[in-house]
């Protein structure tokens, strides 16, 4: 049971949330943010308080979180109740918010993290387990390095000896990061995205990979350590052996990657990974995320990517080629100003079908899919863009804010 | 006339590729193709021989660390330099102009040494990171305007051996006080405009193919480029002018 809250955070929590349901009733938006802000405004130390005494875990990384938060959520809620930022708003007042939410129950919180808050939120909360899942290049005008992310992980977790750590063994940044937590779960996750980390974040030299996937620093004792738990083709296999199947309704190898990561989650906190895994498997769409919505007579399937390694697992979802795809790429601050990162996905490999370049920067995308060799056009505006597509069922894949504004567009329409 | 293949060595992608580097190599080959001439992407990962006889090498935008990896073993095979005396053309953008250099900064800010191909030294700036839109008129004939993106905390100064590609219109460029953005050198030509820097600039990479082939290369329909080029100029004089009001 947490301990009673003040009356203080207990005042700021209910004008959070009142401004919260106002800015949802008026359709400015889920109202996290407004909500966090008003909260944290009156008082500034909220978090900590609403964290007290309540298991917590957070979830973090380039790709991956908002799915595996939904999972992890999921397996626990079998439990009871649980509270969780389901729907990806990961910053401090998303955060405050979502705890804000569970008053003064003694819920866990499932929490993503956004990966630059991720330091201060294992400092104000005290989580008992943090996922680690990958680091890969992504909104470089923001961030500037990648690795930065990894040292500020590693230092905050190096302060926190009492948190679990459930982290991805196949991501030499992760497992930088993770090196200095006291208790770590390794997870072999088989990811496939290499580009990031070629150079060994603890020395700079080289990192090599056997054909096995088993990877180790070519000067520095940085090396893949043996997993806890491994993903394998359609199974999870646990450290003693055992075998338990996957089966989701999220398709793909990289949702199949979470499903191991949240399974291993949850395990610290003492729910069977057979159990886990099995709960998770009722997760049918997140945020959003592959929701086919109706257009007309159209029928449409959002995906969403938003960096190089996202696109190339999204590119394996795509139904294939003749059917065309619509594409849109936007790049707002929440997706990184600079796009030039089109020219790391291998958009070669839509050739073959039309393709309906969309979004505030689809004319960057149509110039990179005429290098690629790839059929297309430009259209502007997603409903034009799904019917110039000219047939009755379609994916659409989308970058962050893209995403948001082609979801609202079709819902519309 | 260049009689055979043209072969593109795109340097070291996994160090010197953060922002699509690899984009370049596409573009080169492709506008080759379309043209009729064979082309070759020859793709060399750290830690593999360089080979000296290929006629075009591109060197993209790292993170320090790599960046430092890829300059040292540059230097102990010294098959770039071998290059570029047998007369190659040299494309280095961000990360790509400071290892060409005589020396760039260390992430603890001590020097590290370059390539010394060109006659530019980098050090780490003292202000904010330059990021955004890179616009510069050119100072190379036959070039129209030059739209990038920039995203650097280094400042270069050029030296007496080198002149600018550029001068900046918006963004920071060099960084080094006298408007300059980037660094030509005979067949070198690094610049700021980091990542996929030829796709925006097409005029540019015909220029550095020209060098190659040896004569004037023929028009392609670059209009889905144009467009791209205008949206992004526009985007530029309308943020300029809210900047300004």
């Amino acid at each position: 049971m947490p301990a009673a809250l003040p009356i203080r955070t207990r005042l700021a929590t209910s004008a959070g949330l009142a401004v919260a349901g106002l800015s949802r009733r008026i359709g400015a938006g889920e109202g996290s943010v407004i909500g966090g802000r008003v909260l944290l405004a009156v008082d500034p130390g909220a978090l900590e308080r609403l964290a007290a005494g309540r298991t917590i875990a957070l979830i973090s990384g380039t790709n991956g979180k908002t799915t595996t938060t939904n999972m992890l959520a999921a397996a626990l809620a079998a439990r009871g109740e649980v509270v969780t930022n389901s729907t990806g708003a990961n910053l401090m007042s998303g955060l405050v918010t979502t705890l804000g939410r569970a008053g003064g129950s003694a819920a866990p919180a499932v929490l993503e993290v956004d990966e630059g808050l991720l330091p201060k939120a294992v400092a104000g909360l005290h989580p008992s387990v943090v996922l680690l899942l990958n680091l890969s290049r992504d909104q470089l005008d923001r961030i500037g390095e990648v690795r930065i992310h990894a040292q500020r992980w590693r230092a905050a977790l190096e302060g926190a000896p009492s948190t679990a750590v459930v982290a991805n063994a196949d991501d030499p940044l992760i497992v930088w990061a993770a090196g200095l937590a006291r208790q770590v779960s390794w997870v072999g996750t088989g990811q496939r995205w290499r580009l990031d980390a070629y150079s060994c974040p603890n020395c700079g030299e080289q990192i090599e990979w056997d054909d096995a996937g088993r990877w180790a620093c070519t000067n520095c004792s940085l090396a893949r350590p043996s997993p806890h738990l491994a993903l394998d083709g359609d199974d999870v296999v646990l450290a003693d052996g055992r075998r338990v199947r996957v089966e989701l309704q999220l398709p793909g190898w990289a949702n199949r990657a979470n499903a191991a990561m949240a399974a291993a989650g949850a395990e610290t906190v003492g729910v069977d990974v057979g159990d886990a895994l099995s709960t998770m498997g009722a997760v049918a769409h997140v945020a959003g995320r592959y929701q086919v919505v109706s257009v007309a007579d159209v029928r449409v399937r959002l995906l969403l990517a938003k960096n190089p390694a996202g696109w190339a697992e999204a590119l394996d979802l795509i139904r294939p080629a003749p059917l065309p795809v619509v594409v849109g790429i936007n790049a707002r601050i929440p997706d990184g100003r600079d796009p030039s990162w089109l020219w790391d996905v291998p958009f070669e490999r839509l050739r073959g079908r039309l393709v309906i370049a969309t979004g505030d920067r689809g004319r960057d995308l149509a110039v990179r899919l005429r290098y690629a060799q790839v059929e297309h056009r430009f259209v502007e505006g997603y409903v034009d863009a799904v019917r110039a597509a000219g047939v009755a069922d379609l994916d659409l894949a989308a970058n962050y804010t893209s995403f948001q504004d082609a979801r609202r567009e079709l819902a519309r329409a | 006339m260049h009689d055979s293949r043209v072969s593109i060595a795109l340097l070291y992608p996994e160090l010197l590729g953060t922002y699509g580097d690899g984009g370049n190599a596409v573009v080169l080959a492709e506008r080759l193709r379309w043209r009729g001439i064979d082309a070759d992407v020859v793709t060399l990962g750290a830690g593999a021989s360089v080979p000296t006889s290929c006629d075009i090498y591109l060197m993209g935008g790292g993170e320090d660390g790599p960046q430092a990896l890829a300059a040292r073993e540059l230097s102990e095979s010294g098959a770039l330099h071998t290059a570029v005396d047998g007369g190659a053309v040299v494309f280095g953008t961000c990360a790509g102009i400071q290892v060409l250099g005589t020396e760039f900064a260390n992430p603890d800010g001590t020097p590290h040494p370059g390539l010394g191909l060109l006659d530019v030294r980098t050090v780490r700036g003292t202000g904010k990171r330059a990021v955004g839109e890179l616009l510069s008129e050119p100072l190379v004939d036959g070039l129209p305007t030059l739209t990038g993106y920039e995203n650097h905390g280094a400042v270069t100064h050029l030296g007496a051996a080198v002149r600018p590609l550029g001068r900046v219109v918006n963004g920071t460029g060099n960084g080094s006080g006298d408007g300059s953005e980037g660094a030509v050198a005979g067949r070198i030509v690094a610049t700021y405009m980091h990542g996929p820097a030829l796709a925006r600039n097409p005029a540019l990479a015909d220029l550095l193919l020209s060098w190659v082939v040896g004569t004037a290369l023929t028009p392609l329909d670059d209009s889905e480029v144009e467009e791209l080029r205008a949206e992004r100029l526009r985007f530029v004089k309308r943020s300029r002018w809210r900047r300004n009001r």
